[in-house]
């Protein structure tokens, strides 16, 4: 697999030099490869979101490089701003962010600010209001009239109108109900499946990264401290549990199972695949 | 960055500067902004700064936080500077087209700075260690007395330590903003002042919204826990005077007399 971005060394300091002091990400190593479907899960205040802010060059590494495609983002501190538009960055919460009259215009920004042609910026807007499930009534409303999940799939909508290469999300579901988490992550998950984009989501619900991703990084203390796929991942359920996470419910019930001496993986992590053991082992036995 | 703002940020520390009481601290601020202001020569100047640099010393606040601070005024020091050196009657010493510098121009200039960067790192000495909830604490018992000729004393303590309260928050929020508008391509660093102007909309537009929403949301939590106003309120934690109090008042006042002292010898 090709690699899109590649994270060399990263460290990231705040606040140096005053008693605020601290290292908030500590020589990070990571890649993310084309078209990969990535979740970086950790618990609060383990980097995860001073990470992604150099992986567009919103934050510019204190020592360290990160790569986009072959070239250090860093290399011609110019053109960051084409940097921003290849990797869209959807900050956590961004409902907040919206300002403009109209969910249209909104959506618009980004496009706009890339400099492209008003038909361009039209159909960018549409289809990126109907991927995120966006009807076009909604288009000339004021984003200040919608209900929260809308305004935050407009907010995500005005990223993916970039058509950045690589799309990465701070914690898209935080805060909605548990209908507007599920709708939102299909709406994600089938914008992965259609148009090939690489994605990262970052998360703190295991269910959510279990559900969806193809690829686990685990960020524990300003380092990477896992990575693998998500069975490699929750296989290794301890260690997870000594960095402050845990493990899908499917795979803690599993957990128990096999504690009680019942033959399965107990790193299954998904329903159907919990099923599908259950049922092999009932088959097994009659 | 936004962050690197330290106007009014509180350094926390346990020294003899922090456990002051905020009323005494206020009251030396005071003493020692007009001591600055009775001093008018080098000796003198000499006595304060000494003053300054024990104050730092003892409250161990890095002096490269105070020198960061002093960043914002330096466009009014250099200013101020400028005017007085230029246009200070006297002894002519160069001239220049229509500008003149004279010997007493330069010793004003000097004296001039001297005395604002003294003023603004004595005040952030007081801010750095003592705590916005202190300060205002203090100030509201300070001017207590006020509330006799119906001056809203505790109203506009309240006001003061919420606006000092939210100041670290909506700088936050702004930097959070700004970061996610530049993640959408937003420029902010060039083009002319109209379209810097404009630019700051996505910004400003954003961050109005949240402030407005936090006064509510701060406004019911107010309500649920019964605020009513300053009216029979009592605190939690009682401010006392301790023996270290009047001591370093006593040395301030001290230095004050010293000062005054001089000025009377024409020093």
């Amino acid at each position: 697999m090709k690699a899109i971005i590649r994270v060399e060394n990263l460290i990231h300091t705040y606040g140096a030099g005053t008693p605020f002091c601290r290292n908030a990400v500590n020589g990070v190593n990571m890649e993310i490869y084309e078209g990969e479907f990535l979740g970086v899960i950790g618990h609060t205040g383990s980097g995860k979101s001073t990470l992604i802010q150099h992986l567009n060059g919103l934050l510019k590494p204190t020592s360290g490089a990160v790569y986009l495609g072959d070239r250090d983002i860093w290399a011609e501190p110019k053109k960051i701003r084409e940097v921003r538009f290849r990797v869209g960055l959807v900050f956590q919460y961004p409902e907040y962010q919206l300002f403009e009259e109209t969910v249209y215009k909104d959506i618009a920004f980004g496009p706009k600010n890339m400099g492209l042609e008003t038909a361009e910026i039209d159909r960018r807007v549409r289809t990126s209001a109907a991927f995120v499930g966006l009807g076009e009534d909604m288009l000339e409303k004021s984003p200040f009239d919608l209900s929260g999940g809308q305004k935050r799939r407009v907010a995500i909508a005005g990223v993916i109108a970039m058509e950045p290469e690589v799309l990465i999300l701070d914690e898209p579901s935080a805060g909605l109900d548990p209908a507007g988490r599920k709708g939102l992550l299909e709406n994600i998950q089938a914008y992965h499946r259609e148009k090939g984009t690489t994605v990262v989501m970052v998360s703190h619900s295991m269910d959510e990264v279990a559900e969806n991703v193809d690829r686990i990084v685990v960020l524990a203390n300003a380092g990477v401290v896992m990575s693998g796929t998500p069975h490699e991942v929750f296989s290794r359920a301890q260690e997870l549990m000594d960095v402050g996470l845990n493990v899908p419910q499917v795979t803690q019930v599993a957990m128990e199972l096999v504690r009680r001496g019942v033959d399965i993986d107990p790193a299954v992590y998904t329903v159907p695949d919990l099923r599908r053991a259950l049922a092999a082992l009932k088959g097994g036995r009659t | 960055m936004l962050k690197d703002i330290t106007l009014g940020q509180y350094f926390p520390g346990d020294s003899l500067a922090h456990r002051l009481d905020p009323r005494t601290k206020l009251i030396l601020t005071v003493i020692y902004i007009v001591t600055l202001f009775c001093a008018k020569s080098f000796v003198s100047y000499g006595v304060v700064a000494a003053l300054l640099v024990t104050g730092v010393k003892i409250s161990g606040v890095a002096p490269k936080a105070l020198v960061k601070g002093l960043k914002p005024i330096l466009f009014i020091v250099c200013f101020t500077a400028a005017l007085n050196l230029l246009y200070t009657p006297g002894d002519v010493l160069v001239s220049l087209w229509i500008f003149k510098i004279t010997t007493q121009g330069i010793f004003t200039a000097f004296f001039m700075v001297l005395r604002i960067t003294m003023l603004i790192m004595g005040t952030f000495l007081l801010t750095y260690t003592t705590s916005p909830i202190a300060l205002t604490d203090g100030l509201e018992t300070l001017l207590g007395p006020l509330k006799k000729i119906r001056v809203p004393v505790h109203e506009l303590a309240m006001i003061m330590s919420i606006a000092l309260r939210f100041i670290p928050t909506l700088i936050e929020e702004t930097d959070k903003i700004m970061s996610a508008q530049k993640a959408r391509g937003a420029d902010f660093e060039s083009g002319n002042i109209f379209q810097r102007a404009k630019a700051l909309v996505p910004i400003l537009v954003p961050l109005f919204i949240s402030a407005f929403r936090r006064a509510d949301e701060l406004a019911v939590a107010m309500e649920c826990r019964c605020y009513h106003g300053g009216e029979g309120r009592t605190k939690l934690h009682v401010l006392r005077y301790q023996a270290r109090d009047y001591l370093v008042l006593l040395a301030y006042l001290a230095v004050l007399a010293i000062v005054l002292i001089l000025a009377r010898f024409g020093l």
